[in-house]
């Protein structure tokens, strides 16, 4: 196979010589006290002088293990030659949330991981590449959109609007169908804008990539619970959806189930998140939703995953005298991105490692006041191949908290599976859908996301809905050919 | 956007709404509830749905302006608009044929027992209502009430109508002149706990309905949890509807408290200057409306 002609002027030799461009950030210091974003991203002459670097490997790394197989080499191609909106529409014909990826995505697990200058030194940025493209659309006001295939006069509904489900509704507008999305809510984005915070992606940039949707075409719908306002077989019925795609995210939070746990103060990860960003409680009273205050309080995150880190860092930003991070295995363990976790550090939050929760102690008025934690040593591996946590006897020791924040998972929400006659689940109550095509056991309704998975990435959600976008494509297909039973009832008839 | 098509005081400081939501009009079951949210800036807030009407496509709700929100609401006529309704949420209350029933309300509970009174007399229930409230003027739906139960007892502390006294008074000498199969109390955490400690030494089934502070509604973050059976229990899906003899009340009342501060600043910003936020919140939901028609608009 030929090499496509390149816009890299360098040799080959020349493009490993060139450091690894360093992302603007925000002054640590300052921001651990403002909601404003952490990264600045690429200004155009460092989108130029990292995009240099790649040697457009034949066998490019970073496509294979992109979860939507973004086409990065064309991409950072485009960004040589200068067409920046044409890399913009060459990113979304694989990734409908291109400024949304190059912001939460797991890179260094990922695309970057697969880049062959990793091996050596460091692989390109293309997070931040991605992430240029799509800020220098949204920024000029302009609109890098795929030609769409021709009306199908197809319907499929899309249950709740986080990435899984725009990832799918990208997709299929694009093979010409019509595509309406529910959302029980009142803000579209799902975790996108109930869970990251501000920081970390900015609202307005959600709201950017769900209206570039809605201009091609989505039809969106807030304020609809399925399975409560309309139930799933209403939907197919009553209301004309030809297929189905089930995205309703990772569902009810887990507690410790320690005692004290409803003491005031006390939050699921959930709940503070949902609070503070999607219901803006850190600029109350301008916003009505209120948050137990965290000025001048000692905070406590219980887990170790990104959903910790955004909670922790949240505290911070309110003000907290101290935020900690307390977790029962060892930083190597923790599931959160290194990045996020650095970043944490730099802002100055403490880690306290192999600890656990065993009492939520607090005042008559029912106010949390304390925690009382075991220090845990690390034992055999778990099923997840973590070696897991023994406490240690008679290491209880008692700290000051005033709000402790449980981010220790999700479970599935069961409203979609009892109200869905028909969906069969797993033994864990997530919804059973097969591997290759998100099918579930119930003709022309697919699921993908959190609620097959449970708790996962942004990213892993979209390639979920992508993979579902193409098979509810060819189940639409089907719907057109003639049933050989259905052809003979009717010669019968 | 959700149009207010009726708004009438029934009470003093209570106002009921009749709200175009057609989706939720069609599958609504007495018990359940809604969340409100009134304009861009506005907080989550639970409210029982009253009564609806499937063919209109409207819902009714009682609103008693208690915080911020509610004060607000309760500012709002015929023509207004809300920003987001979204329900039924919660399980509905379970209707079957118990025999004699007792549904204890007090104040602003009596428009959220109604329709659950109407069930249970359709079911074929011998319906005994206890009404209470503080004064005459904050007594609500009396005739309604009346209208769907075989004895109707109103009550007031003050004695301004009906008998004077306390509805758990009332209550225990109902329980002592014959059997009752089940009690249903709505109202005031007081007056709920003060039903369940009647009941429960009797071993009467008794319903109470909890009011417990919620954001999502759906079971996603948990801050409404209550202690049932000294577990934990989601009142938005796992209720709102309780056994009350196993309901942790201490617990209820001090969450419910959580934001007692917070509340008072908003209200007191609202007391401040109410016009000025009654304004804003008719200018942002026009501007709303208007960007909504725009968007359909695109899609025809």
């Amino acid at each position: 196979m030929t090499k496509p002609p390149s816009n890299n002027p360098l040799p080959n030799k020349e493009r490993i010589k060139l450091p690894r461009q360093r992302v603007p950030e925000q002054d640590p210091q300052v921001r651990a006290h403002n909601f404003q974003e952490v990264n600045l991203g690429f200004p155009a002459e460092q989108a130029r002088q990292e995009s240099l670097r790649c040697i457009e490997c034949n066998k490019p790394g970073c496509i294979d293990l992109c979860p939507v197989s973004v086409n990065v080499r064309a991409v950072i191609d485009l960004i040589l030659a200068g067409d920046y909106l044409g890399a913009a529409s060459k990113v979304r014909e694989d990734n409908a949330l291109p400024a949304i990826t190059g912001r939460v995505c797991p890179v260094e697990d990922q695309c970057e991981s697969g880049c062959v200058l990793g091996k050596k030194g460091e692989p390109v940025g293309i997070a931040y590449l991605e992430r240029f493209v799509a800020d220098w659309e949204r920024e000029t006001g302009q609109f890098g959109s795929p030609v769409a295939a021709p009306a199908t006069g197809k319907k499929v509904g899309l249950i709740g609007s986080g990435p899984a489900s725009l990832a799918c509704a990208g997709d299929l507008i694009q093979m010409g169908h019509q595509v309406h999305v529910f959302e029980a809510l009142h803000e579209l984005g799902g975790v996108l804008v109930y869970g990251i915070p501000e920081f970390r992606l900015p609202k307005d940039i959600v709201r950017h990539e769900i209206d570039v949707l809605r201009r091609r075409g989505v039809v969106f719908e807030t304020n609809v619970v399925v399975g409560k306002t309309v139930t799933i077989d209403e939907l197919m019925q009553e209301e004309g959806f030809n297929a189905i795609f089930i995205a309703t995210g990772a569902g009810l939070p887990r507690f410790l189930n320690v005692p004290g746990e409803h003491f005031n103060g006390v939050y699921s990860a959930n709940e503070f998140l949902t609070r503070v960003n999607l219901m803006r409680a850190y600029r109350f009273p301008e916003y009505d939703e209120p948050l137990y205050p965290c000025q001048d309080r000692d905070v406590i995150v219980v887990g170790g995953g990104n959903t910790a880190m955004d909670a922790v860092r949240s505290a911070l930003r309110l003000g907290a005298k101290s935020a900690s991070i307390y977790y029962r295995r060892t930083e190597k363990e923790m599931p959160a991105r290194v990045e996020e976790v650095h970043h944490a550090k730099d802002e100055g939050v403490h880690f306290e490692m192999l600890v656990n929760p065993v009492e939520f102690l607090g005042d008559e008025k029912g106010n949390l006041t304390s925690v009382k934690c075991i220090r845990q040593e690390l034992g055999e591996p778990d099923d997840s191949g973590r070696r897991s946590p023994v406490p240690i006897k008679g290491s209880e020791f008692v700290v000051p908290c005033h709000v402790a924040i449980i981010a220790a998972g999700t479970s599935a929400n069961p409203l979609i599976q009892s109200t869905t006659p028909g969906l069969a689940v797993t033994k864990r109550g997530y919804i059973a859908a097969k591997e290759d095509t998100l099918a579930t056991s119930k003709p022309g309704v697919f699921a993908g996301g959190d609620i097959v998975t449970g708790g996962a990435t942004v990213i892993l959600a979209m390639g979920a809905g992508r993979k579902a976008a193409k098979a509810i494509n060819e189940y639409l297909k089907g719907l057109d050919e003639p049933k050989p039973e259905q052809a003979q009832a009717t010669v019968q008839a | 956007m959700f149009e207010i098509v009726e708004a009438r005081p029934l009470a003093r400081g209570i106002k009921q709404f009749v709200i175009k939501a057609p989706r939720i009009a069609k599958k609504q079951r007495p018990g359940q509830f809604i969340i409100v949210r009134l304009d861009e800036s506005g907080e989550r807030i639970p409210l029982t749905i009253a009564d609806a009407d499937p063919q209109a496509g409207t819902i009714t709700i009682c609103v008693q302006a208690i915080g911020k929100t509610t004060m607000l609401m309760n500012m709002l006529e015929k023509g207004d608009f809300i920003l987001d309704v979204v329900g039924p949420l919660g399980k509905p209350s379970e209707i079957e044929q118990f025999g004699t029933t007792v549904v204890v309300s007090g104040s602003v509970g009596t428009a959220m027992a109604y329709p659950t009174a109407r069930e249970l007399k359709r079911a074929g229930n011998k319906v005994v209502s206890i009404v209470g409230a503080r004064s005459k003027d904050l007594l609500v739906l009396e005739d309604e009430v009346r209208a769907v139960s075989d004895k109707t007892y109103v009550l007031t502390d003050d004695g301004s109508w009906g008998e004077k006294g306390l509805v758990t008074e009332r209550l225990k000498q109902v329980l002592e002149s014959c059997k009752v199969d089940l009690v249903l109390a709505v109202g005031p955490v007081p007056m709920m706990r003060a039903v369940a400690n009647l009941t429960a030494p009797l071993g009467i089934k008794t319903i109470v309905s909890l009011n417990s502070i919620m954001v999502d509604g759906t079971g996603m973050c948990g801050g409404c949890r209550v202690l049932v059976n000294n577990s934990s229990q989601f009142a938005c899906v796992d209720g709102p509807d309780f056994d009350a003899a196993q309901v942790n009340f201490e617990v209820l009342m001090q969450r419910n408290n959580m934001y007692r501060e917070q509340e008072r600043t908003s209200i007191e910003l609202l007391q401040a200057d109410p016009g000025a936020e009654l304004k804003k919140l008719r200018e942002e939901n026009a501007r709303h409306a208007c960007a909504l028609d725009a968007v359909e608009a695109s899609h025809d």
